[in-house]
Order: C-alpha cells, then structure tokens, then sequence
C-alpha cells in the first residue's frame, strides 16, 4: 500500500520503496484521543455483549480507582505547579461522587446515574486529566509546544485547553443526557457513544496542524453530531433536525473541501506550517486562488460555529435535537469551530490577516445584531437559545477579528465560560421539556420561582450571566473580547458587540419575567405532571452556576490559562 | 490625604460589605420566620448608617482629596483593585443612601416575598455605596451595573399594573448607556496602557494621565467622553433619554421609588462629576454647551408635562426630570458654585423627592389611587399629612429656608457667570416648579373631601417617625447648610481647578470673590426662613 502510494506520489526512487519510511508518532500528544476512542469502543462493545445490566461492580471499580488517582495526583513529586494536580484531584472526587451516586440507587434497580453515563463521566474525566499533563509539558519552559505525524498534528496550550473544554461539554451533556434518555425509555449506550466520537473528532480539530487532518476532524464531529441531532427515535422533530443538519453540514463540508484544494493549488502545501512558512517568504503576484480559498474555508467554518449568514440551520437543528444533544453541540462544537477558524486563519493565514479580517469583521456584525434582533421575536424556548447562542459566536468572532493574543486568549475565555452557562441552560431546558421533550414554549417557563424557586434562581443566574451582567463569567467574558478588539483598534466593532448584547439582554429578561413576574398558564397547571429535577441535570446545573459565580468574580482562574493557551505553529517533534 | 495604615478599620469597605452579607443573611432567614426578616434587613442597614456616621465624624473638612482610602489588587493581571475612597462630592451621597434605604425599609412593606424583597434592597444598598465609593473604573462599573438587577426585580415583583413594561424597559435603556461606557472604559484603558505600558483601571492613575495631548488625542478625549456621558445621561435621567423614568417611577413600589429617585440617579450626576469630568476635563468643556441644552430644555420639558399629569406619582417623577435639569446645569458650569450647588442639590432632591413618594405613596395606601382627580380635598381628613406634604413640597419648589433653595440658588448663581443665557431659561423652570406642585396641591388636599376622600386616615405614628428625619435635614439643611458646603468645596475646588487648567475654560472674573458671596446669600437664608415663617 505504502509502496503504490509513493510510487504514484513519484517522490520516492523505485529502488528505495521497499524501505517504508513512516512519520515519527509521539503517542503521548494522542493521549486524550485514544482516551476518548477506546472509551467509545469499550463502552459500546461491552454493553452490545452483556445483555442484563451491569453489576454494581462497575461503579465499585471507579470508588475505587478516583481515590487512587487523587492519592497518586498527591504524592507526584517532580514539578512546581500545583493547578493540575488540583484539578486531578478535584476529577477524582467528582468521579467518585457520580460513582456514589450511581451505587446508590432511590429506587430499586435505578441507579441515580446510569452506568453508561457514568462511563462516559469517567473517560471524559480521564482524557482530562491525560490532557492536563500534556499541559504541563507545553507550558514547562523547557519543553514546550511540540508537533508530531511530520509536523502534522500540534500539541500546544491551545490545543490543550479547547480539548479540555470540549471534553468537559461531554461530561455536562452526559449528566444531563442520563436521565432525559430513561425518561424517553430510549436507555442505552449509543448516545454516549456518540458524544464521545464527535468529542474525539473535535480534538483531532483543536490541535490539526494539516488542512486533511482538519477536515479528517471536522467529519468525525459532524457525522456523529448529525447522528446525535436525529438521536430521538420518536420525535419527528428531531429526525428533521438530523435531516437538516446532515444536508447542510454535508453541504459545508464540500466548501471547505473546495477551499483546502485551492489553498493547496495557491500555495502548494497542506501543511499549516508549511502555508505559513511559505505565505511568510513569497510575495504572490497572483493571490486568487489563495483568496477564494481563504473564502471558501471561511464558508465551512462559518457553517460550524453558525455565523450568520452560516446560521440558518441552527434554530431548526437546536429545536428538535434532543436538548442534552443541543447542550453538546452550542458548546463542544463550537468550541473545535473556533479551534480551527484561530488555528487556520490568525495562525496559518496570519501574514494575510489584512485580507480576511474585514470579511470576519463583517461576518461578526451581521452575526450579532441578527442573531440578536431574531431571538428577540421567538417563542420556542429551545429557539431563543440558539439566536442566543449565535449571538455568543458573534462575539467570539469579534475576538477572532482581532488576530492577536489577546484575542485568542478572550476567545478561549469566552468558549470556556460559555461551555457551562449554555449546558446549565440546556439542562434547565431538559428538564422543563418534560417527558416527550415537547414543552418548549416561554409560557412553560412562567410561575417558574414559584414552583422550583431553587431552578428558577439557578437558570436566572445564568441568563443574566449570558447577557453580561457584572460579577458573572459572561460578563468577563465579554469584557475581554470588548478588550481584544479595542487593542486591535475596531472600536465601532466593540460598539457593535455591545449594542447587540443590549437587544439580546431583552430575550433573557423575557425568561426571567415568564419565570418571576407571571403567573402560570391556566393550561400548564393542569397538564401539571410535576417537575422533578433529577440527580444528573441538578449536578450539571449546579456545577454551571457555581463555575458562573466563582469565575465571575475571579476570573483569573480561568484567565492565566487562557493567557498561557496561545497557539503556536512549530515543527519540533516531541521526545 | 490621609494614608490608612493597616490597623484602621477599612470602613468604606464595611460599608459595602455589610449590607451584602446582610442580604444573604435576609435570604437564609427559614421560611416560618417571615416576621424575622424586616427587623434584620432594618438593623443591617442601621448597622451600615453607623458605618456611615463614623465616617462623616472623622471626615476631614478642610482636605480636597479622598479619604479612607483602602486599595487591594483584585484582577492583578489586568491592574484591577478594590479601590473605594471618599471625598467631598461623595461623602453626602453615601450619607444619603445610609439614611434612605433603612427609611425605605421601614416605611414600606412589600405585601408578598418579604424576604426576597428586602434581601434585594440591601443587595441594592451594597451596590449603590460601591458605586459611590469605588475609585478605579473596572469596579465602578460592575457597581453601576449590578444595581440594575435588584431593582429590576424591584419594579418587576412588586410593582403596580405595567410593571414588567417598565422594569424591562429600565434594565436596557440602562444598559444600553453602560455597554457603551464598558468600550469606553476599555478603549481608554488601553489607549493609556499603549503609552505608558501599564494596564492600569485606577482613576486616579489613569486622571493623572488623561489630560496629557501626547496619550489621548483631544479627538480621541471628546469620543471617550461621549460614550462615559452617555452611560451616565442615561442614569440622570437627561432629556432626551428620559423616557424609561415616568414608567420605572410610576409603576415601582413605593420603596423602589424612593430609592431610584433619592439614589439611584445619582449614580448619573455623580458619575459625571466624578468620572467623565475628571478623566475628561477639556472634552467636558467642549461638549457642555450639548449638556447645558438638553439639562435646560429637561428642566423646562419636563415641568411642562409635569404639570399636565393625572397621576399624582407620574407628576413627582417628571418634577425629578426637571430638577435634575438643574444639576446639570451647575456641574456644566464649571464655576466653584456651580458643581457645589449640584453636589448639594443632588442630595436635596434625594430628601425632597424620596419624601415626597413616600407621601403618595401613603395616600395611595389610603385610596387606592394615584389619579389626581379622584383626590381631594384631604387635609381635613389629614392634617398632619397635609402639613408635611406641604414642607416637602415647599422644598422641593425652591422655598427659601428650605433645602431646595440653597442648592437651586448656588446652581442658578454660579452658572450665571458662565452660561448666562442657559441659567435665564433656566430659573423659568422655577416658576414652573411652583406651578405644577402648588397646583397639584391644591387638587389633592383642597377643595371638599367627598365619598372615600373624607375617610382617609391621618399620619399614623410609624409614618412620622419614618418622615421625621427626613423632615429634620430639609429645614437644617435649608437653613444652616455650612457645615455641608465646607466639606463639599475642597473636593469640587480641585476638580474646578483641573478643568480651568486642562480645558480653554477660566474661571470668570466675578467668581474669585464666589465663595464668600455665596456665604452671604446662605446667611440670608434663615432670615427669609423667618419671614416665611411669620
């Protein structure tokens, strides 16, 4: 195979084809992806295998191997910093927690969490913890970024901490996905499976350092996110919202494919390192093909991260997915989005930042004032949040058009502080969708503070959160990204991003009346099946608000991570 | 100045600090102890009024800059810290929202959710002393903005029939002016940091700064000053982006209204003083004949539609658009008379306006109503209700002997050197004043008390205790407001001063004799108070 591969490549001498040269492989910069693969594998092959449920054993093994990891963590010598090991730490008992909680079960034979969920809880959390020593290597001093695969897969802070942020958008939707399943009696391995997949695809997104790889990526996300859209069996919903998703991401797919053939046709390269390096030394007289490239990928990226005029998909698709799905998809999605629209265009793209700023610039005005005005007119709750959600990607890409470090770093900070205000809402939004996941409209939501007070002020913090309100981390969020782009002296763009936040505030505010200053529909109390907030959504909820509060008023938890996550493009190989 | 060492009290912080543990306290308080919670959120507030008398005893007079001062790094990596201080201009503020918000609480009684309600207030009173005291930008703001939402849910869960309209309305029109001061906080900051090399959100460090050519341009400066004045003309309110305050006014319960109209808006007129005057002097001189225009054509404007109101609250609020009028006319002026006078009027209108709805709101208590024309002739019934009503409302006019005069009439005096033509348009809204509240007067408690109008009750002894304070201070004020004016004219000297020296602005000729005069006329106060008297 590799002999008739380099034969039509022609590069290789006839003679030399028997010796197969193949890239160096650091294994270690794959850690968090074999993690999150064999994880999927093992969790689907097992539970295809064993047709009665497990025994408790399982969760018995995770009591057992959390402490270990933390006792491990604890007595690790050989470094200075403490951040990891406390984050270690604090996995391992929030795996234990979950593996508790899984054990001990209310009701006969119903665990408080379902194994499979806790499965993917604990290979989430794994992949985490393998992903913050990688940490600890490209942020040591002495070590430092490296690539692997020729240079075709990079390991930096970037990479590092949108995989982090994915893989902590997995563990959210899981706990909320758990119970939402049981409640549609749709119990079973595959959305987790999925989920973790599409996770895996958005890593190999967050440190591609090859447009094939990107795309390799790219696809592995989206086929199961279109999968997942269509995950719920008996809403007709949500198989036109995977329909929809699926054509359109197919459709977007192709651009981008267009765009890497005529970067490659304009610069000859594929190789991130090598366009740049290239873009770098030439000066090209003829730069179209380059251009339509650039706009090409653009269209592609656009698509994922819904800009506008990208967007149209996303209401629809966020109304009939499964709102455990939608939870995943508004924030480990976007995440491996804005992962490789940094990667390709601040980084690789860099030198022609003055040709593709003003195409971002635009795309962010249009993303947020129409994401903003639209939102404003829904009554699908589901709807409003997706408006919501592209007006959020307005503001990264506001961060994006600043094509700087800082900019970067208020994107990363955006994309983290984001990944849990919109799975909290999502979890709200399960929750209150009740069995069938049908009750979306805004009057569901009134006399909320009522019912659940506890659920209401949870779910008020977050809205005020997303409209940036001070003392929460939307507002630093958007605080940084204002920051980036003033540095980078698009202060009618910072203007822009502000006014649009104004208009959106008007869609939260409408929740947060439904939910303390109306009564309840006469409708919605005698349909009046109780609400019940179950373990996993209470913990994803829970875990929301508190990251909200806490980073809301220290932000530099978050803040020194996202300052040292600057991406870089270097041919180094690791060790 | 006075340098803290570490074994003071970090008072300013404590004043801060109380109220906002007291509102988490408010909220833990269990569900069977409801009758706890007034009593709590009262004490907590008095408690924080103690903190706030400490700190005018020790208050020195004679000292320009800012007192009490406590820093701590809180966002190193972004030079920002918790840095509160007080000086002249805010001291009385923070002395106002000390006394209101414990009258507020007292005097009015949410009906439903007491807990919440109250644990919002003091949450509302940590963030208004936050607002008053911060001395760097960054926490400004978050004080500025956090105040929105207690008072959001003020209007919205305790309001009358349009209430959701109005509290939605007020959250954004709000924020629309802070979204546009947070790119102008930002855009300064790092305008300056690209000169100096320090990111730095310190007002003092960045003032020190602001005024050189070389780091922001006078362009540059009149751009900044415009998104902070915005921010801040949103807050006034100033015509003509006045329109979010009949609606929030009318429709809040009667503490909301108190509060919005004794303090909040004065987040607006202080925040000029304060921030976009200082940051910005020579951009402030250029754009104040804008400022000058839209205060007077508000004093004018609103007094006009005040007189026309059938709603009795909807009245006092449009007469707090006008008076505000007033503040700005003086902080434009930019004569020592000028800014004092509005520094002392924006606590008078504090006292007279919040007794004021605290008055309609106890008529509305009574009847039910707020509509002028379903009122009347009420003093028979309450006499005593009349008479401070009539107090309250003689200040708020502008009566000599009263609060509301010192304040008009330093305003009016010292803007006449600068901004002659503005202040005669001005003093109409005097008049006028004295034509829609005497009016509304006359309609409310004169004429014969028919049907429900006869049954009213008088004051009971709660509602004087709770007016009586605010009874004492607009007579003491009105008639011996010295004490007030010697703390307050340091602190608005230095800031005349930096604008006479940073902008084409000298002070007039006739002004170099300005304070003394002004102790004239002051003293002349007690004696027409006599004659009005007699």
């Amino acid at each position: 195979m590799a002999f008739a591969l380099t034969a039509v490549l022609g590069q290789v001498p006839a003679d030399a084809a028997t010796e197969i040269v193949t890239p160096e492989v650091d294994w270690s910069a794959f850690m968090p992806l074999l993690v999150l693969i064999v994880g999927a594998v093992v969790l689907i092959t097992v539970t295809s295998l064993v047709k009665q449920r497990l025994v408790p054993a399982v969760p018995a093994l995770f009591m057992v191997i959390a402490p270990a990891a933390a006792v491990a963590a604890i007595l690790w010598q050989g470094d200075n910093d403490d951040a990891w090991r406390f984050l270690v730490i604090a996995a391992a008992v929030f795996v234990w927690s979950a593996a508790a909680m899984s054990a001990r079960s209310e009701r006969p034979g119903r665990p408080v969490i379902g194994y499979p969920a806790l499965f993917t809880i604990v290979t989430a959390a794994a992949a985490i913890v393998v992903s913050l020593m990688l940490w600890q290597r490209v942020t040591d001093p002495l070590d430092g970024p490296f690539s692997t695969l020729n240079g075709s897969f990079g390991v930096d802070g970037f990479s590092v901490f949108i995989t982090i942020v994915i893989l902590i958008a997995v563990i959210l939707a899981a706990l909320i996905a758990d119970e939402y399943l049981r409640r549609e009696d749709q119990d079973g391995p595959e959305l987790y499976v999925l989920l973790l997949l599409s996770a895996a695809g958005g890593v190999v997104m967050a440190g591609a350092n090859d447009l094939i790889v990107l795309f390799v990526g790219l696809e592995t996300l989206s086929i199961a996110a279109y999968v997942l859209a269509a995950m719920n069996r008996r809403r007709v919903e949500s198989q036109e919202a995977g329909m929809k998703y699926f054509v359109l991401g197919a459709f977007s797919s192709a651009f981008f494919l267009y765009g890497i053939a005529f970067v490659y046709g304009a610069t000859g390269s594929v190789n991130f390192i090598a366009i740049a390096d290239f873009l770098a030394d030439s000066y090209l007289l003829k730069n179209g093909l380059l251009l339509l490239g650039f706009a090409l990928l653009i269209v592609g990226l656009g698509f994922k991260v819904a800009a506008v005029p990208f967007h149209s998909w996303a209401p629809d698709v966020y109304e009939g997915s499964p709102s455990p799905v939608v939870a995943f998809m508004a924030s480990g999605i976007k995440a491996a989005g804005f992962a490789a629209l940094i990667r390709v265009f601040v980084l690789t793209f860099g030198s022609y930042r003055g040709d593709w700023q003003p195409i971002i610039y635009g795309l962010a005005v249009a993303t947020l004032l129409v994401a903003a005005v639209l939102a404003v007119v829904q009554t699908d709750v589901k709807r409003m949040l997706a408006y919501s959600s592209i007006n959020h990607a307005g503001f990264m890409l506001v961060g994006v058009q600043a094509a700087s470090d800082r900019g970067t770093s208020a994107v990363l900070f955006y994309l983290a502080a984001y990944t849990f205000l919109v799975a909290g809402s999502f979890a709200v939004v399960t929750v209150i969708g009740r069995t069938g996941d049908q009750r979306h409209t805004i009057t569901e939501y009134r006399g909320l503070a009522k019912a659940r007070p506890a659920l209401a002020l949870a779910f008020t913090v977050l809205l005020l959160a997303q409209a940036g309100v001070p003392l929460t981390s939307g507002f630093f969020a958007k605080f940084e990204i204002i920051g980036a782009a003033v540095d980078a002296r698009s202060y009618w763009l910072a203007v822009t991003a502000m006014i649009s936040a104004v208009i959106a505030a008007y869609l939260y505010l409408r929740l947060v009346v439904a939910m303390w200053m109306q009564a309840p529909d006469e409708a919605t109390v005698e349909a009046g099946d109780a609400l019940e907030v179950p373990w996993g959504s209470g913990l994803a909820i829970g875990v929301a608000v508190t990251v909200t509060l806490v980073v809301g008023v220290m932000p530099w938890i978050v803040l020194d991570w996202a300052d040292k996550a600057v991406p870089v493009l270097t041919a180094v190989t690791g060790g | 100045m006075i340098v803290t060492t570490a074994f003071t009290l970090p008072v300013l912080t404590l004043l801060v600090l109380v109220p906002a543990v007291g509102a988490l306290l408010v909220a833990l308080v269990p569900k069977d102890r409801g009758d706890l919670v007034r009593p709590l959120a009262v004490l907590v507030s008095l408690a924080t009024g103690a903190f706030a008398l400490h700190v005018l005893a020790n208050f020195e007079a004679a000292l320009p800059g800012y007192q009490f001062e406590s820093e701590h790094s809180w966002i190193s990596s972004l030079g920002i810290s918790w840095h509160v201080g007080v000086d002249g201009i805010s001291l009385f503020l923070v002395m106002l929202t000390a006394l209101i918000f414990p009258i507020a609480m007292v005097a009015t009684d949410p009906g439903h959710d007491k807990k919440a309600y109250f644990a919002w207030l003091l949450m509302l009173e940590a963030g208004c002393m936050g607002a008053f005291l911060a001395l760097d930008l960054f926490l400004f703001f978050v004080f500025f903005e956090i105040v929105l939402v207690p008072m959001y849910f003020l209007i919205g869960q305790w309001g009358h029939g349009n209430r959701i309209y109005a509290a939605t309305k007020f959250f954004l029109y709000t924020m629309f002016g802070s979204a546009l001061m947070l790119v102008g906080i930002v855009s300064l900051v790092y305008l300056v940091a690209r000169d100096t090399g320090e990111i730095t959100f310190d007002l003092l460090r960045l003032s020190e700064v602001t005024t050189d050519a070389s780091v922001l341009s006078p362009d540059t400066a009149m751009w900044l000053f415009a998104a902070f004045a915005i921010a801040f003309a949103v807050k006034v309110p100033i015509f003509p982006l006045h329109t979010w305050l009949p609606d929030a006014h009318t429709e809040a319960p009667t503490g909301g209204s108190v509060i919005l109209a004794a303090v909040m808006l004065k987040l607006g007129t202080y925040g000029f003083i304060r921030f976009a005057i200082t940051l910005f002097p020579d951009a402030a001189y250029d754009w104040a004949p804008v400022l000058l225009t839209l205060g007077v054509i508000g004093i004018v404007y609103a007094a006009i539609i005040a007189a026309v109101q059938k709603d009795l609250k909807r009245l006092v609020a449009y007469s707090s658009v006008a008076h505000l009028g007033f503040i700005v006319l003086g902080t434009f002026a930019f004569t020592n008379q000028g800014v004092s006078g509005s520094v002392l009027q924006m606590v008078n209108h504090g006292l007279s306006t919040g007794a004021l709805f605290l008055l309609v709101g106890m008529i509305y208590e009574r009847r039910h109503t707020r509509q002028i024309s379903e009122l009347g002739g009420l003093q028979k019934p309450a006499p005593i209700l009349a008479a401070v009503f009539t107090v309250v409302m003689l200040s708020s006019i502008g009566l000599p002997g009263l609060n509301g005069f010192v304040g008009e009439f330093l305003i009016l005096i010292g803007s006449f050197t600068t901004a002659r033509w503005w202040t005669v348009v001005a003093t109409s809204g005097v008049i006028l004043a004295a034509v829609y509240l005497l009016w509304a007067y006359q309609r409310v408690f004169q004429g014969p008390a028919e049907g429900e109008n006869a049954k009213v009750a008088d004051m009971n002894l709660r509602e004087i205790a709770v007016m009586a304070p605010l009874l004492a201070l607009i007579v003491f004020l009105g008639v011996y407001p010295k004490p007030a004016l010697d703390r307050i004219e340091p602190a608005v000297d230095r800031l005349v001063e930096r604008v006479a020296e940073y902008s084409d602005f000298s002070q007039p000729a006739v002004t170099v004799e300005g304070p003394a005069g002004a102790e004239v006329e002051i003293e002349h106060a007690p004696a027409e108070h006599g004659e009005e008297e007699g």
